[in-house]
């Protein structure tokens, strides 16, 4: 279910939008508005849903608009036009009122250099939002302690900001958006401000926190790894539109245009490649009842040494290899089962390229590819992985 | 081209307030000649020796030992010197004029920081009011609110106000555009975004203006003698009228005493106050 739907979004800086607007759906460029109107146009064009559950990740450079679209979705700054629904409901419209509820209860925001308040307390920090919401003391830092627990700060609870270091302190930022229990998320560069450990140990955490919390999240970033690494879908934002929005996957094998290529160039391919995407498909095989003659003909008929055995219903249970179905065929029996090498190197369906390859290092067979109930759905050899990386990489560069 | 006319233009306002705010001017005097003579006849009701003590242990905690033990020695000089009620009634118009000018200066601030027409409005106004004689205002003063204590403290307080206007709309200007944003996103009314965040963040610089604002409020009292306020500018008056040199000196050093005071201690206590941001 889409959680966050916003349509054809705009946000014009400037006093007077109404004929920055009027020319952007004439379809002047940015440059054009801003040198006969001096507006400037920080969005425009903004079309995407985020579902329940999901992390959403806005990604671009530095002014391609993605924290100004993020500030949007809280209404920290009024879009000129379109429209933004949470749950149904229509935040654009809203008045100051319904919106304060909207940031009390359901979205939360994380801020990039932290922005915790240096005057209070990691507890009264974190308490913060059920404070304005007027919460009583007691039942808020009794809260604020749990979700301080919950970020792993247990005992900081009445230091002050800082004598944190960068990591603790958003962990704070982290638990005071946590604390009024919001639906939605939105973190703006949360990770950017740390050290380059400490932020992926964080993004570690955060895919963790988020496995049993399962909320909304909309993460901004400009670093495309972290995105790659945290996002369900990347929305990629360029000179203040959307140019692309898809998986990881679908971002680097499938980029819309030019912008998109370049930017995903450098990414290291092993790390976010699978082996769905480098795999071939898993034919031939043999079944558990075919015996050492059909298993000896595929194998000729394919060129291959080897060969996978599954079940009636494709669960992986072995592998025969070429001389020992052509001793059985001499020796005259009927049965498979003897030849079967079990136990092969398999590995499972999203497994990145980069793991693979040590796999396929260490073994003269090939590689199953399986689902998680044991189902060959893909066959890796040294070639194909290869191969698969270079084709991938061909649209590139 | 004609003179313009200008100052009879100020002169016809000033006698039309006369007649027509009358009322409004015996109001103001009512409030303000209590306020001062309540704050004198506290610090009248006791024996120095006893102020001093009570002071000397109120300073140990809100301030330093340091800045204590500073005030009770300055403080038994004024009482040695025989300059104790001047001195006391010095104190008095200064802490009403401040009272007066950080209630009014305040609010201010806060509004020239959240808007910026009341920015452009109210900052000409205070270059007036800082670089305009303070003589000058004596005048109107005088005819609104007779002679004595009160236009006394209404010229301090014009005089006083704008740095402590100034400060606090600098101060809460200077708050991190980042941690008023975290204020607003956690779903904060204007209000409590104020009064949570801003106010005690912007609070050094704010207490910086309540310092300025007493020292020149001190500044003022020679001025303010001139026209019957009394206290301790009276003495240095007389001093100078007689050229007596030891009765001038004795006075101004009073004054000088009382200002290192109570600077020391608005500053310590706006020290404490410091939170890094």
């Amino acid at each position: 279910m889409s959680k966050i739907v916003v349509k054809d979004l705009v946000k014009i800086f400037g006093d007077h939008p109404e004929k920055a607007l009027k020319m952007l759906q004439e379809g002047y460029s940015k440059e054009e508005i801003l040198k006969k109107t001096r507006q400037t146009v920080g969005i425009y064009n903004i079309n995407f849903s985020v579902n329940e559950g999901e992390v959403f990740v806005l990604m671009g450079l530095s002014g391609s608009g993605k924290s100004t679209l993020l500030r949007c979705i809280n209404r920290l700054i009024e879009p000129t036009s379109g429209t933004i629904t949470i749950d149904g409901e229509d935040i654009t419209r809203a008045g100051p009122e319904v919106i304060r509820e909207i940031r009390r209860k359901k979205v939360s925001m994380v801020f990039q250099r932290f922005a915790l308040f240096p005057h209070r307390t990691v507890l009264d920090n974190v308490a913060y939002g059920l404070e304005v919401h007027g919460v009583p003391t007691v039942q808020r830092r009794e809260k604020a302690a749990q979700i301080i627990e919950t970020v792993g700060l247990k005992g900081w609870e009445y230091s002050m900001p800082d004598q944190l270091s960068g990591g603790m302190q958003q962990r704070v930022g982290l638990a005071r958006a946590l604390c009024n229990n919001p639906d939605i998320l939105l973190m703006d560069e949360a990770f950017s401000a740390l050290d380059p450990l400490i932020r992926k140990s964080m993004q570690d955490e955060l895919i963790s926190l988020q496995n049993s919390l399962n909320k909304t999240i909309v993460f901004v970033t400009h670093d495309l790894d972290e995105a790659l690494k945290i996002g369900d879908r990347i929305a990629l934002m360029n000179n203040g539109t959307i140019v692309q929005i898809g998986t990881a996957e679908e971002i680097l094998t499938r980029p819309a245009n030019d912008y998109v290529e370049k930017f995903v160039e450098d990414v290291d391919r092993t790390k976010v490649l699978t082996a769905e995407g480098v795999m071939k498909p898993p034919d031939p095989v043999i079944f558990l009842k075919d015996g050492p003659h059909v298993a000896l003909r595929q194998m000729k008929e394919h060129g291959i040494s080897s060969i996978f055995v599954v079940t009636r219903d494709l669960r992986l249970v072995g592998i025969v290899l070429a001389e020992d179905a052509l001793r059985a065929v001499k020796e005259q029996r009927e049965d498979l089962k003897d030849i079967i090498i079990e136990g092969v190197p398999k590995v499972s369906i999203d497994t990145p390229v980069i793991d693979i390859i040590p796999v396929l290092a260490e073994t003269r067979l090939p590689v199953a590819v399986t689902r998680d109930d044991n189902k060959l759905v893909g066959i890796l050899v040294k070639g194909s992985v290869l191969a698969g990386m270079v084709r991938k990489g061909e649209n590139i560069a | 081209m004609p003179k313009l006319p200008i100052g009879l233009w100020v002169e016809m306002a000033v006698g039309w307030a006369q007649v027509n705010l009358d009322t409004l001017f015996d109001f103001i005097t009512l409030i303000i000649s209590a306020l001062v003579t309540g704050i004198e006849k506290i610090f009248l009701a006791f024996h120095p020796l006893i102020i001093i003590a009570v002071v000397f242990v109120l300073f140990w905690f809100i301030a330093n030992r340091r800045i204590a033990v500073g005030t009770a020695i300055g403080l038994y000089l004024i009482y040695n010197m025989q300059l104790w009620k001047p001195s006391i009634e010095t104190l008095a118009l200064v802490l009403a004029a401040a009272a007066l000018a950080l209630l009014l200066g305040i609010p201010l601030g806060i509004l020239t920081a959240r808007s910026n027409l009341a920015h452009k409005i109210i900052m000409p106004l205070l270059d007036f009011m800082q670089t305009m004689p303070a003589f000058v205002y004596l005048i109107p003063a005088v005819l609104f609110f007779g002679l004595g204590q009160v236009p006394g403290l209404i010229a301090t307080v014009v005089f006083a106000m704008p740095p402590t206007i100034r400060l606090t709309g600098l101060g809460i200007r200077q708050v991190p555009v980042q941690l008023v944003e975290a204020s607003d996103a956690f779903g904060s009314t204007e209000w409590q975004k104020l009064i949570k965040v801003q106010i005690p963040l912007a609070l050094p610089t704010i207490m910086a203006g309540v310092n300025q604002c007493i020292m020149l409020s001190l500044s003022m009292v020679v001025i303010a003698a001139m026209i019957g306020a009394g206290g301790l500018g009276n003495e240095v008056l007389t001093g100078i009228s007689r050229l007596d040199i030891a009765k001038g000196f004795e006075g101004g050093l009073a004054i000088v005493l009382m200002a290192i005071i109570l600077d020391r201690v608005t500053q310590s206590i706006s020290e404490k106050h410091k939170v890094k941001i």
